[in-house]
């Protein structure tokens, strides 16, 4: 479904992809692990667009998606939960996930609603309470509703675990399993939680420095002498 | 609230307190001294000076006062202020009532009648202090009741609009509203009109636009060129200067709208310059600074507000069998702008509830978030510069025809900045904080008028103090476009 060869991306000097190989298939969970500065956030930005790649290709659906604009990206049927949730704060909950309706067409949004609020209980709850207010959790369930209003078909989330109590990110982990099996939403996802993310993943890439260093299923990286190492003790 | 109080305590550290009070009537004194003290007389053969040390040293021992009174207060000592404030304020309203006030060093009666209204506020708040001890919790209180005040406004909006838009069309048939004050109505209308203008590319898109009266220009310039050249009537220049002046806010748009915040202001504020300087300059096009006359008046749809009407044509008094009177020009002036900025107004509240509308405001708090949910912020942007646009580009046009006359002194910095103040301090985003805010800022100075000069230094004072007490503009509260009752169903925010 989406097929990245040889990327690279760079801010001005700084090279944060430097030919980055990733395929992800219909209807899988995928994780992306790697220590901080690794240039995670970075692929998933420029899967999007922003920055633009400086050479390689992405793919969605066969269809090259690497010198769209952003918007169109979207459009196609990518959507984003970006790093550090950015809702719109002084907007409410609904207003936030009707932005989010944006690329789809205007009659599913009732529906649409219908089955987030049915996901999201707490959703229905706050859904007149300014984005702003709500907790770092609820936030991060907000922003994952708001894309999942644009209807896609490849969902990328950036460190959806960041910053979550632990039993927060337990339920967090839950939800996405939840999309992934009942709306058939395929799943692309950042963590430096390595440990949850490989177990909820079908497969999983290692990455740093810009690049992949090992890739395979999320049991094979999980059981990875040099995964242990660097992600999982300790942290 | 589980804030423990500290006992109120009263510390009063007098050297502090006077080199705080000394400091203020210093600074008065510094100001006062070269703006009051010394005045030009013009003589035959020369400019004379003429000293009004008399004014400057009352201003300060004024300010020395005042700032001792707050900070007694503030220290906890409500009793010596609540008298002194009071004898002051006595003394001062029976000397302007009794029309003794010849013997004060101020000569301004409204400015006399102001510092006792200062004196009436220190009353107050020492009363206030006596009643509730400490100061904080005051001020606490009182930022409570301003934020209730502000949702109070806007839940009152459904009936507050409609009275308002009542009192404002009966207002040229009250009993004291003459031709100055109905021309004042205009003048604060046409602001409202921009303010709302203005509102939609500040206030909803979140672009600092500090070149507006480009595009006022634009559509004054516009209208009066197209009315002196190809004899259009003002109803149809009318909406062609819009389109033209929506047409140089998508052109000005494309450049600059990669640039954000500071960038975006500077370039805007460039752009406005730009627009003046060839207003000046292009002498055979706009005339430069001799500027436009003869801009011909809106007649009543095709009847004129004229005694004698040419010859063949009717006037607006034959035809409703009135006798001619030249406020009847007035009032249906300011018909049409009251017509203008209410459709200004209905657009932008509609717009508000449809996704375009969002996407503004979106796109005001987190543009990377729009971008990775599908919105396009070029076009965004654009159509909220081009709509803001054609708003002020009616509301030149409206200017043009009222004054008859127009040339780019009209169209300065100055009337971008107050643009701008009218929608920052109403509270971004608020439609009726506008109003609010145009009153206070245009109405005021005008009533201030008698100060002359010093006007403007009225209507800085009055963007100081709303800074102060209202950090986040008059009326700062959003209101979300939609609700979902109970049901499930969509209803309209009350
Ligand atoms: N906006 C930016 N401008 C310049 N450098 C950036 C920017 N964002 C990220 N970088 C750099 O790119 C590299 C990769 O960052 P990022 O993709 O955020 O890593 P990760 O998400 O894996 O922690 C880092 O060296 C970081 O400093
Ligand atoms: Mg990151």
């Amino acid at each position: 479904m989406l097929k990245v060869s040889g990327l690279r991306a760079a801010y001005g000097p700084v090279e944060a992809l430097q030919g980055v190989d990733v395929d992800v298939d219909a209807g899988e969970i995928v994780a992306l692990i790697g220590a901080n500065g690794a240039g995670k956030s970075t692929l998933l930005m420029t899967i999007c667009g922003a920055p633009r790649a400086r050479s390689g290709r992405i793919e969605f659906d066969g269809r090259d998606i690497t010198r769209l604009p952003t918007f169109e990206i979207v459009r196609l049927g990518i959507a984003q939960v970006p790093e550090g949730r950015r809702v719109f704060p002084h907007m409410t909950v609904l207003e936030n996930l009707q932005i989010g309706a944006t690329p789809a067409e205007d009659s599913y949004f009732d529906d649409d609603l219908d089955r987030v609020f049915a996901m999201f209980p707490i959703l229905e709850e706050r859904r007149h309470q300014s984005g702003g207010t709500l907790s770092g959790g609820e936030q991060q369930v907000l922003a994952i509703a708001r894309a999942l209003m644009s209807r896609p078909r490849l969902l990328l989330l950036d460190e959806p675990s960041l910053g979550l109590a632990p039993l927060v990110m337990k339920r967090i982990f839950e939800i996405i399993k939840e999309i992934n099996e009942s709306q058939e939403v395929t799943i692309f996802l950042v963590e430096q939680n390595a440990y949850h993310a490989l177990r909820l993943a079908d497969r999983g890439y290692v990455m740093a420095n810009g690049r992949i260093v090992l890739k395979g299923t999320g049991a094979e990286l999980l059981a990875d002498e040099g995964v242990r190492k660097a992600y999982l003790e300790g942290g | 609230m589980a804030v423990t109080t500290l006992p109120a305590q009263r510390t009063l550290d007098v050297p502090a307190v006077l080199k705080e009070c000394g400091l203020a009537a210093f600074v008065a004194f510094a100001l006062a001294a070269p703006m009051v003290g010394l005045e030009t007389l013009p003589l035959t053969g020369g400019l004379g000076i003429n000293t009004r040390f008399g004014a400057v040293a009352y201003a300060a021992v004024l300010v020395f006062f005042g700032r001792l009174g707050f900070a007694l207060l503030r220290a906890g000592y409500p009793v010596p202020v609540l008298i002194a404030s009071l004898v002051f304020a006595a003394v001062l309203i029976s000397l302007l009532l009794t029309g003794a006030d010849q013997i004060l060093p101020f000569k301004s009666l409204i400015l006399n009648w102001f510092i006792a209204l200062l004196a009436v506020v220190i009353t107050v708040r020492a009363a206030w202090a006596l009643h509730r001890p400490t100061a904080e919790m005051a001020a606490r209180e009182r930022e409570n009741v301003m934020d209730r005040v502000g949702i109070a406004v806007l839940r009152g909006a459904r009936w507050l609009g409609p009275l308002a838009i009542a009192v404002a069309i009966a207002l040229p048939f009250l009993p004291f509203a003459d031709r100055r004050f109905l021309d004042l109505a205009i003048l604060v209308m046409t602001y409202v009109m921009l303010g709302w203008g203005l509102n939609i590319v500040v206030g909803l898109a979140g672009l600092l636009d500090l070149g507006y009266v480009a595009f006022y220009a634009v559509g004054a310039y516009s209208f009066a060129l197209l009315a002196l050249h190809f004899d259009l009537g003002f109803w149809v220049s009318l909406p062609l200067a819009g389109l033209m002046a929506a047409g140089a806010g998508v052109l000005l748009g494309f450049p600059v709208l990669r640039l954000r915040g500071d960038y975006l202001a500077i370039v805007t504020l460039g752009f406005g310059e730009m627009i003046r300087i060839i207003l000046v300059n292009w002498y055979s096009f706009t005339n430069g600074p001799d500027g436009l006359s003869g801009i011909p008046r809106p007649s009543f749809f095709g009847f004129p507000f004229t005694r004698r009407p040419a010859e063949g044509t009717m006037s607006f008094h034959q035809l409703f069998d009135v006798d001619f009177a030249s406020i009847q020009r007035i009032i249906f002036l300011y018909y049409v702008i009251l017509v203008l900025a209410l459709v200004t107004n209905m657009f932008t509240l509609r717009l508000r509830k449809l996704p375009l509308g969002r996407a503004w405001e979106a796109l005001r708090e987190d543009e990377v978030a729009c971008r990775s949910l599908g919105i396009n912020p070029t076009n965004t942007k654009l159509t909220a510069f081009g709509i803001g646009a054609m708003f002020a580009g009616i509301a030149g046009s409206f200017f043009a025809t009222r004054q008859g006359f127009i040339s780019p002194e009209s169209f300065t910095f100055i009337e971008s900045a107050i643009i701008l103040s009218i929608v920052v301090l109403g509270g971004m985003g608020s439609q009726i904080g506008v109003v609010v805010a145009a009153i206070l800022l245009i109405g005021m100075p005008e009533w201030f008028r008698e100060l002359g000069q010093f006007r403007m230094l009225a209507f800085g004072a009055g963007m100081v103090l709303i800074m102060i007490w209202r950090p986040r503009g008059l009326l700062a509260h959003r209101d979300p476009t939609i609700r979902l009752n109970r049901d499930g169903d969509f209803e309209a925010p009350g």
